[in-house]
This record gives structure tokens, C-alpha cells and sequence, in this order.
């Protein structure tokens, strides 16, 4: 009987010859991240735990991006709580303002997560490592804490559920689209505890960037996980990288609970409407929708290509009348090639502000909160009500092409009205 | 265990947002993060809720980010037990946790806004006092009793390495 790649993974780290959807493992965590939420509740638990060290330095990820660089006195307390621990046990995965980035675009980036490993993170969107061929999943504080003592995580294996995507994209058309559409089609609880896999050849000719917006949103179906096969795309991209990774494959005979099979040939860019991820529909759809701002980046879309993507369409151009454009690259790797390739002089000359990385104004922390009545598209991954701010306000979320289309017109727009 | 009090009833998919803002995640005290519980939908809901009271809601309930800082809350602001048809998957984990306690139950829809309901956890049995009817629910697999008995993951880990050091 065959195994699917979230369940060898599962398999490896847990020491066992086989493994059953529904059963209870405990498993070594090869990472184990949290933030500048998260962390200081974890830290706190492991202190009152009476254990005095953790048990491998470097294994340990802390990332101050939600709220930094510190946007309050209590934000600012909160990253010194990650800071000071870091230097306490020498972890040296520590990424200082400066240093720092949006963590699920960073940890790849830094080669600290390969495929392979199991991560454990402290923050939702942790699935987003499945792009690499990695079992990467969010849980909370205390799991944190735990996984400090003794590097381990309890995780009930979860049943998969396969994704095929057959037919070649349009332009406009991203993996952000393919993933907003699997949501909208199978719900925000479609995948409810489940391992996603995705698979077939649009994801075979999806990059690497498309591929994390993927696996990004898988928690937004309710997966444990997202993941797709390693193929020579995913080999080069963890070439350079000193540890060495281990590529797992599903067997062909491996079981999964559903096989969705789509041909995305006609797919349109897709728009998930107020106030949840599954409200979708195609971007022809939403005529003449007013926006207040358009938000591009985030861990979903605040990589190198989405900017490419989104300054080519505003380039020479100048945003509405009244429109906020905030554009915050996800790392300090990513800010730097924006300004080296002229990205960030055209999001400036558009009319937009090109700000350091942060999660910010995803989660309605700081860096653009959205007032009473405020409309925002953006390229994040949440829209719950009062996500970006006020609970009078509203969330569009699509891909960056969509984003600055709409930027430029004031109105939900298909980019390829957008003329040269 | 057997817990006793007021239903406040909530809709499907109760997201993380819902339940605690990111905006008083600068705070990691149960009580602080109990005063803004469910603010966002609810406003009114942190001033009426007694300390016993029970959440009952519908399908995916804690759907959204691994924030504790939401069972924190709930139980900050003196809720006992939540009732739901479904869980989101982290949500449940942190719930199991920091030990609060929660059922699953296709018959949450059943239960109403202010009936008083009494539930048992060690055996998943939930008397609605109010309407005189009895729904079953699966009790915990052990491994999770284990963690809830042992008053959370922490106080589990640290007795297990004791038993084990033995």
C-alpha cells in the first residue's frame, strides 16, 4: 500500500513503518517558528516550565514582523521579549529590523526550511513551506513552548485530498488564482483537517513564488497542510543551500480521500469578496466595485515576481484620484531587487508607497488600517470582517495584477483593460 | 467533569478575528484579551457573558490564525466550555492546550441562545436543561484526555520526562 507525501513525511519523522490517517504521532520537528505574537506566549510557557535551555538552538526560528518594526510601546515589548530570549539561548535564527522579513518568505528564502522537513510554526500561514515538498503546518503558542522542551509536536495524521489541475493558464491568471478558486469552490472548511495536495501540469509550469501563494491559502480551505511534489524547479531553487534536503514523492497508489481533477484553461483571475476567502467569483464579475486602497504583498503575494507583475502594469501611470496604494515587499532580499530593477520608482511615481516588510496591514495591525466604509483589494489572504481595520470596512482580495489594475482605474479591474 | 450554564449562541465559521482583533494581540493576559472577546460581531457580548456561560456555534468554529490568544479570551472572559458542530484544526489544538474545555456536536444547532445546558466531558453527554433533551457526542481520543486531565501540553510533557527519568 502506497503513501502519499504529507503521510512519508509524517512517517519519517515519527520513527514509524506505517501510518494511518486518524492516528496520533509524536514527531520531531526539524523548525519550529514563531513571531512577534506568538513568541512571547510560547517563551512565557516555556519559562514557567521550569526547563532552563531549549533543546537545539538551531532549530529555533523567531521572527518580529506582525507588529514590527514596533509600531506601539507594547508592540516594541513584545519583539524585545524575542530578541532577548534569542540572545539568552543563542539562537542565532533571530532576524532582527534590518535583517527581518515577512517569516513565510523569509525562511525559504534563507534555506532555513527545505522539502522534506516537518515545520512547525506559530502562525497560520506556516503551510505556505508545502510549495517546497516540506509537511509545514501552523499551531499554536503552547505547541511552541512544548516543541522547546523536547522538539517534539503531537499531530493527528491527516487524510489527503488531491487537487489536479489540467489546461494551460491565461495570462493574468496566477497560483493565487488557482488556490482562491479551489477555495471558493470546496468552502473555508473543504479541507477541513486534511493534507491538500496539489498536482498535474499547471502546477508542474507554476513557479516557485506561485507555488508559496498556493500553499499560502491552504489554511483557508482549514488544511493542516498544503503540498506539492518536489520536481527540478523546487531542486533548483534549494541548490544553493548548505543542508541537504530530501525530496519525497507520492506513491502512485497512494490513498487519498477525494481527487478534485479541473481544467483551468478558461480560468479568469478570481476575487474573493467580503467576508471570507471562499467568496469567490471571476474578476468580469465585479463591475464597477469602488476601492479606497490596494494592498500588495503579504506572505501570499510579496514576492519578487508579483512585483514585477504589478509595477509593468503601472508603470507611467499614476494611481485614482483618491486611491492608497501600499506596497510592502516581503523581505529585505526582495525590497533591495525591487529598488535594483526600478520597481520601487515606479510604485512611487504611480502614486503608491513602497514600505519596509512587515505583516502590518494584513492583519489590520498598522502601515494602512482601512477606515469606516473603506474598500480595500488586496493581494493578502484574509477578508474577514474588520481583517484590515474597521468592522464597517471591506476586503477584496485577488492577485497583484488585479490589485494595481484597480489601483490605477479606482474599480475592481481586469488588468487587460489596463492599456500599454 | 460536569459543567452547568447560559448559552450564547453564534453562527458558522467564527474566525479567529472574530473571537480576539489583531489589534490586542500586544497582550497575552486572559483577562485583558476577555474584555474585546468577540468585539468585532458582538459588541455587547463581553459586558453580558457570566463566568460559567457556555459558547455554542456552528461549523468551523476558530476557523483563521493559530493565535491562542483566542481560547485565551474565551476563557479570559469567564466562558467555561465551547459547543460546536465542527472545529477549526489549530483552534482545537490550543483549545486542548491551555485546557479549555469543548464538545463537537452535530446537534449544536439545536441548542438555543439562553437555554441552560449542562454538559459532561468525560463521558460527551449534553443535557439541555431548558428543553429537557440529551445529545451524545464522542468523548475525547485518550491521548488528548491525557493532556486535558494533566491541566494542559505542558503539565503532560513535563510528566511524562518524569516518568520516564523514573
Amino acid at each position: 500500500m502506497g503513501y502519499t507525501i504529507a503521510e512519508k513525511i509524517l512517517m519519517r519523522h515519527s520513527g514509524r513503518k506505517s501510518i494511518n490517517p486518524g492516528e496520533f504521532i509524536q514527531a520531531d520537528v526539524d523548525v519550529a517558528l514563531a513571531n512577534d505574537i506568538t513568541a512571547p506566549l510560547a517563551i512565557s510557557e516555556f519559562k514557567k516550565s521550569g526547563f532552563a535551555k531549549v533543546f537545539n538552538k538551531n532549530k529555533i526560528v523567531l521572527v518580529p514582523d506582525h507588529f514590527a518594526p514596533a509600531k506601539d510601546l507594547k508592540s516594541a515589548n513584545q519583539c524585545k521579549v524575542l530578541a532577548d530570549f534569542a540572545k539568552e539561548q543563542g539562537i542565532k535564527n533571530y532576524f532582527e529590523v534590518g535583517c527581518m522579513g515577512i517569516e513565510h518568505a523569509l525562511l525559504p528564502e534563507k534555506g532555513i526550511v527545505l522539502p522534506g522537513d516537518l515545520v512547525i510554526g506559530a502562525d497560520s500561514h506556516t503551510c505556505t513551506y508545502g510549495a517546497l515538498g516540506a509537511y509545514a503546518t501552523g499551531m499554536g503558542s503552547t505547541d511552541l513552548a512544548r516543541a522547546y522542551i523536547d522538539g517534539k509536536c503531537w499531530l493527528k495524521v491527516p487524510a489527503s485530498v488531491k487537487f489536479i489541475f489540467k489546461g494551460k493558464l491565461k495570462k493574468w491568471v496566477s497560483g493565487k488564482d488557482l488556490i482562491l478558486y479551489t477555495i471558493g469552490k470546496i468552502g473555508v472548511d473543504g479541507a477541513l483537517y486534511r493534507a491538500m495536495e496539489f498536482c498535474g501540469p499547471v502546477i508542474r509550469r507554476l513557479d516557485m513564488d506561485g507555488r508559496f501563494s498556493m500553499c499560502n491559502m491552504a489554511i483557508e480551505a482549514g488544511a493542516r497542510a498544503g503540498l506539492i511534489e518536489p520536481d527540478e524547479k523546487t531542486r533548483k531553487y534549494v541548490s544553493a543551500f548548505k543542508r541537504r534536503p530530501k525530496f519525497y514523492c507520492s506513491d502512485k497508489d497512494a490513498r487519498y480521500e477525494k481527487v478534485y481533477e479541473w481544467d483551468v484553461s478558461r480560468l479568469e483571475p478570481q476575487v474573493a469578496c467580503p467576508h471570507l476567502p471562499s467568496n469567490v467569483k471571476p474578476v468580469s464579475g465585479l463591475k464597477g466595485v469602488r476601492i479606497d486602497q490596494a494592498v500588495i504583498g503579504s506572505c501570499t503575494n510579496g514576492r519578487i515576481s508579483d512585483l514585477r507583475i504589478a509595477a509593468a502594469l503601472l508603470k507611467g501611470k499614476k494611481v485614482a484620484k483618491g486611491v492608497k496604494l501600499i506596497v510592502f515587499p516581503a523581505t529585505q532580499k526582495i525590497y533591495l531587487q525591487a529598488v535594483k530593477e526600478g520597481l520601487a520608482e515606479i510604485f512611487v511615481k504611480a502614486g503608491g508607497i513602497f514600505s519596509t516588510p512587515t505583516c502590518g496591514p494584513c492583519l489590520g495591525g498598522h502601515m494602512g488600517i482601512l477606515a469606516d466604509g473603506e474598500t480595500a483589494i488586496a493581494t493578502t489572504n484574509r477578508n474577514f470582517l474588520g481583517r484590515m481595520g474597521s468592522p464597517k470596512s471591506f476586503v477584496y482580495l485577488s492577485n497583484p495584477a488585479v490589485a494595481a489594475a484597480s489601483a490605477l482605474t479606482g474599480r475592481i479591474t481586469h488588468p487587460e483593460k489596463i492599456k500599454k | 467533569m460536569i459543567i452547568k450554564g447560559r448559552v450564547h449562541k453564534f453562527s458558522d465559521d467564527i474566525n479567529t478575528d472574530d473571537i480576539i482583533a489583531a489589534k490586542y494581540l500586544v497582550s497575552t493576559d486572559a483577562g485583558e484579551l476577555g474584555a474585546h472577546c468577540m468585539e468585532t460581531i458582538k459588541p455587547v457580548f463581553s459586558k453580558e457573558v457570566k463566568p460559567g456561560d457556555i459558547i455554542v456555534a456552528g461549523n468551523n468554529f476558530g476557523c483563521g490564525s493559530s493565535r491562542e490568544h483566542a481560547p485565551l479570551a474565551i476563557k479570559g472572559c469567564g466562558v467555561a466550555a465551547v459547543i460546536a458542530k465542527s472545529f477549526a484544526a489549530i483552534f482545537f489544538r490550543n483549545a486542548i492546550n491551555i485546557g479549555l474545555p469543548f464538545l463537537e456536536s452535530d446537534d449544536a444547532d439545536k441548542i438555543r441562545h439562553g437555554d441552560i445546558v449542562e454538559i459532561d466531558l468525560d463521558t460527551g453527554l449534553i443535557n439541555n436543561l431548558t428543553q429537557g433533551k440529551q445529545y451524545h457526542t464522542q468523548a475525547f481520543p485518550s491521548f488528548l484526555q491525557q493532556i486535558v486531565e494533566c491541566g494542559g501540553l505542558i503539565n503532560y510533557i513535563k510528566k511524562h520526562k518524569k516518568d520516564r527519568s523514573k
